[in-house]
């Protein structure tokens, strides 16, 4: 039963984010080329975060340290 | 300091040339209105002079709700994110990769001076076509309360379109400019109307001054004055024509022409194709008009500064884009202050404001004699067709033979001249009912309880609380397609406008009260809109609904005084 009302408001909410970028007007191949265009943007920048802003951080981290020490 | 305007050569699909927006950026979440900040809650102080009624009239909020600040983003995101494909699109028909449905050359004349721009239907091509089953419906009953609409589909997304046969029965009609609700087709009502076409025949097959001066136009000529409670008017055909076609022959080269920045495009037209100077103020705002008007007066035409031979101030009773009334107690003021002339087009409010139907004239309780040009319209709320000048007999007797429309238009046909005095003598009383009143009466109910219950479901509403015209803002263009196509399935017709006509970041649904809508209609309309506002997520408004109108300071630092 929850799993129905999960999927309606999947749908729902997949309606709402056609809506407010303005995919509503498109064709659907055109829909299919712009939602494959954001999610796989979105991925990238999903995965460029976990895989490099620690490190990025650390490093930052580690010099700010250093710069602080030396003076 | 002549102000230019900026103009669209895109079809408006409502008719209605909006000129420019004043810019809604300020930070503030509390209303702004009508182009005064919201201090805070300061009680009105009354004005000292005028009558009762005119004094409560000042303290009525006309509110223009900003939205969060979320929605015009996300409003330019859509359009920018659909004006990309656009150039996509473009790019593919360029290439030829896809068939081009528009309008194009031939291949022998591709090197001649290019017959049509591409890029000025760019709008047209790439975001209307993709949408326009939502305009433009068939009808095929009477346009009453309700009605029937012809069901069409489109193989090709919108470009063409083919009927199926199959009728939507029984659509609630909220589109139709039909406020006292005489747009019926009662065989009881329309005795005269028949019998007037038996009489007199369909065509007049002339113009005002040649043969078509019936007996019937001059009795409804001499109704019009009689119910405006002014000398003499005048009637024309077309409503549009009589503004277009009216304000040549009153104004000309070496006059100034004062315009509010929301006018119709008829009353646009007319202006430009009269010669004058024309200067737009602010929509409703009364500093903006007194500084140009105290600038006319001081310094006079561009150029020689000698003075203007006439300056004449264009407003509208009810703006339909907007719902806002005129502030026609201050501008009375002002003219008679700068010795200016005052334009009223009452096509929207005419009959369906006041307490008697008699327009803004009467809802301010002003002396009609006030203004100098009344213009009307019959389309709106009289059921019928054609348009109406009047005021003083000199005026109307020189529009007789001064105006391209009485010289050259075909006069009025019978059948509507007779519908009109029937609607007309209806809303006075003098046939021997009170349906008009019952009617007036009805719409104006119709409107409060509408608004009112709109107001507390917090959708965004645009306009006075007496104008039948209510406009509920969608703002983003995906939403506002999905609402029309939504309500239409739930059998609501409703009529949205976009750009160009409104501002880009204001797309709108557009709702005109009638005086035929029964209760159960309209809560049926709320009902629906309910439902949708929270599928759609339309109710934008911030504003804690309370049961008084708030009270505003109206009167920030005008320098007039109202008892000239």
């Amino acid at each position: 039963m929850d799993f129905k009302y999960l999927k309606e408001y999947l749908g729902w909410l997949y309606y709402q984010y056609l809506l407010i970028t303005g995919i509503y007007v498109l064709e659907p191949w055109e829909q299919s080329i712009f939602n494959s265009v954001f999610f796989s943007s979105v991925a990238m920048v999903i995965y460029t975060s976990y895989a490099f802003v620690p490190v990025h951080v650390r490093l930052a981290l580690n010099s700010l340290v250093q710069a602080l020490l030396c003076h | 300091m002549t102000q230019d305007m900026a103009r669209t050569t895109a079809p408006v699909p409502n008719g209605k040339l909006n000129i420019q927006l004043n810019g809604n950026n300020f930070k503030n979440a509390n209303c702004k209105k009508n182009g005064y900040h919201n201090k805070a809650q300061k009680n009105s102080t009354a004005h000292s002079a005028g009558p009762p009624s005119s004094r409560q009239r000042f303290q009525r909020p006309e509110s223009f709700e900003n939205p969060p600040m979320y929605v015009a983003v996300m409003t330019y995101l859509g359009f920018g994110i659909v004006t990309l494909f656009g150039y996509f699109r473009d790019f593919l028909r360029a290439v030829g990769l896809e068939k081009c449905h528009i309008a194009r050359e031939r291949e022998e004349q591709k090197d001649f001076v290019p017959l049509y721009q591409d890029f000025e239907n760019f709008y047209t091509r790439n975001l209307y076509m993709r949408v326009r089953d939502n305009w433009n419906r068939p009808i095929c009953s009477l346009p009453g309360p309700v009605f029937d609409v012809m069901e069409r589909v489109s193989p090709d997304y919108n470009w063409t379109f083919s009927l199926t046969g199959k009728t939507i029965d029984d659509v609630i009609n909220m589109g139709s400019y039909n406020y006292l609700g005489f747009a019926e087709n009662d065989g009881d009502f329309l005795k005269t109307v028949a019998d007037r076409t038996q009489q007199y025949g369909l065509g007049v097959c002339s113009t005002r001054q040649e043969m078509g001066n019936l007996a019937i136009h001059e009795e409804l000529e001499q109704l019009v004055a009689t119910f405006l409670g002014v000398e003499s008017s005048m009637i024309f055909g077309m409503g549009f024509a009589t503004n277009s076609m009216n304000i040549p022959a009153l104004v000309g080269k070496g006059c100034l022409i004062l315009s509010d920045e929301l006018n119709h495009t008829s009353l646009i037209l007319g202006a430009r194709l009269s010669g004058a100077t024309i200067w737009v103020f602010k929509h409703n705002n009364m500093q903006s008009l007194e500084r140009l008007l105290r600038e006319a007066v001081c310094s006079g035409q561009p150029r020689t500064h000698r003075p203007w031979r006439k300056v004449l101030i264009m407003v509208e009773g009810i703006y339909s884009m907007e719902g806002s009334v005129v502030r026609l107690p201050d501008i009375v003021a002002l003219k008679k202050k700068y010795k200016a002339y005052l334009y009223l087009d009452e096509a929207h409010s005419i009959g369906a404001v006041g307490p008697t139907g008699r327009g803004v004239t009467e809802l301010f309780g002003l002396d009609p004699s006030d203004i100098d040009v009344m213009m009307g319209t019959f389309t709106k709320s009289f059921g019928a067709a054609g348009g109406y000048i009047a005021g003083k007999k000199e005026l109307v007797d020189y529009l007789r033979s001064h105006s391209h429309s009485a010289v050259y238009a075909s006069a009025m046909s019978p059948p509507v001249t007779e519908q009109i005095l029937r609607a007309m003598k209806c809303i006075m009383g003098l046939d021997g009912t009170t349906v008009g009143q019952a009617r007036v009466h009805q719409l104006a109910e119709n409107t409060r309880y509408f608004r009112s219950r709109l107001q507390e479901m917090g959708f965004i509403i645009y306009g006075n609380d007496d104008s039948p015209v209510v406009p509920i803002l969608l703002y983003m263009p995906g939403k506002v397609v999905a609402f029309s196509r939504a309500m239409l399935k739930r059998k609501i017709g409703v009529v949205v406008v976009g750009f160009p006509a409104t501002p880009i970041t204001e797309a709108r649904a557009r709702f005109c009260l009638s005086a035929a809508h029964t209760k159960a209609m309209l809560d049926q309309v709320l009902f629906d809109l309910n439902e949708l506002g929270d599928d759609l997520c339309l109710k934008f408004s911030r504003r804690k609904y309370s049961p008084r109108p708030q009270q505003h300071n109206n009167n920030d630092d005008t320098d007039f005084e109202l008892d000239s």
